[in-house]
């Protein structure tokens, strides 16, 4: 892999919406398959996903209609073939991806590690980690 | 040097591109790697992967919605 700090991109997942995880995990995916380094840092709703058993939880970000909506939309999805969240975040994994959950958000909204999927995880941080693993990355995104 | 075959026919964004790297990272050098798929941006977009990562593209042959194409560790 690249040593050159720029070759990375690091993403916010700020949204827990599924149509959102979904664009994180495949620009990170997208990334490590082009050579980079990707990190995706979860917080707020984000953090949700990594609840055990969470990653496919969430709602649909627009016309969701209690269910129908993202029902519908995965249906389709099924039937365009596309992975589902489980794979894309193991092949995330597998390819050297980091996962990194907010504390702070830990602690407002009372999660604790172990309610997590803590072999994924591969560190706990707040905005001063955010910074470090930003500053010198080509791509950075708030989803 | 070893051959390896990669099939994401019938497979959609990112997974052609995320089978592919997964292959080349458990390849030796000088492996060779066939993908083949039927992703029409990824026909594009695995040998652009390939040029970010220095590895050599053989051959890039078929159509936009059947195509293989040949790489080199």
């Amino acid at each position: 892999m690249s040593e050159d700090m720029a070759e990375k991109a690091v993403i916010i997942v700020h949204s827990g919406d599924i149509d959102k995880i979904y664009s994180a995990l495949i620009v990170g995916n997208g990334a490590l398959s082009m050579g980079m380094d990707a990190s995706l840092f979860f917080t707020f709703w984000g953090l949700e996903r990594l609840k055990k058993d969470g990653l496919d939880k969430g709602s649909l970000s627009r016309m969701n209609f209690l269910g129908i909506g993202k029902w519908m939309v995965r249906r389709r999805m099924q039937k365009s073939n596309v992975a589902s969240l489980e794979k894309l975040m193991a092949d995330f994994k597998e390819l050297g991806g980091k996962v990194i959950a907010c504390e702070m958000t830990m602690e407002i909204m009372g999660i604790r590690p172990e309610q997590l999927q803590e072999e994924w995880i591969d560190d706990y941080g707040a905005v001063g980690t955010y910074i470090m693993e930003a500053k010198n990355a080509g791509i950075t995104l708030f989803i | 040097m070893t051959q390896t075959k990669i099939d994401v026919r019938g497979q959609t964004c990112p997974v052609p591109l995320v089978e592919c790297r997964k292959a080349i990272r458990k390849a030796a050098q000088g492996d060779e790697l066939i993908i083949s798929g039927t992703h029409p941006a990824s026909k594009k977009e695995i040998p652009m992967a390939c040029e970010a990562m220095g590895i050599e593209i053989i051959e890039v042959k078929g159509e936009d919605k059947d195509w293989e194409i040949r790489i080199k560790r």
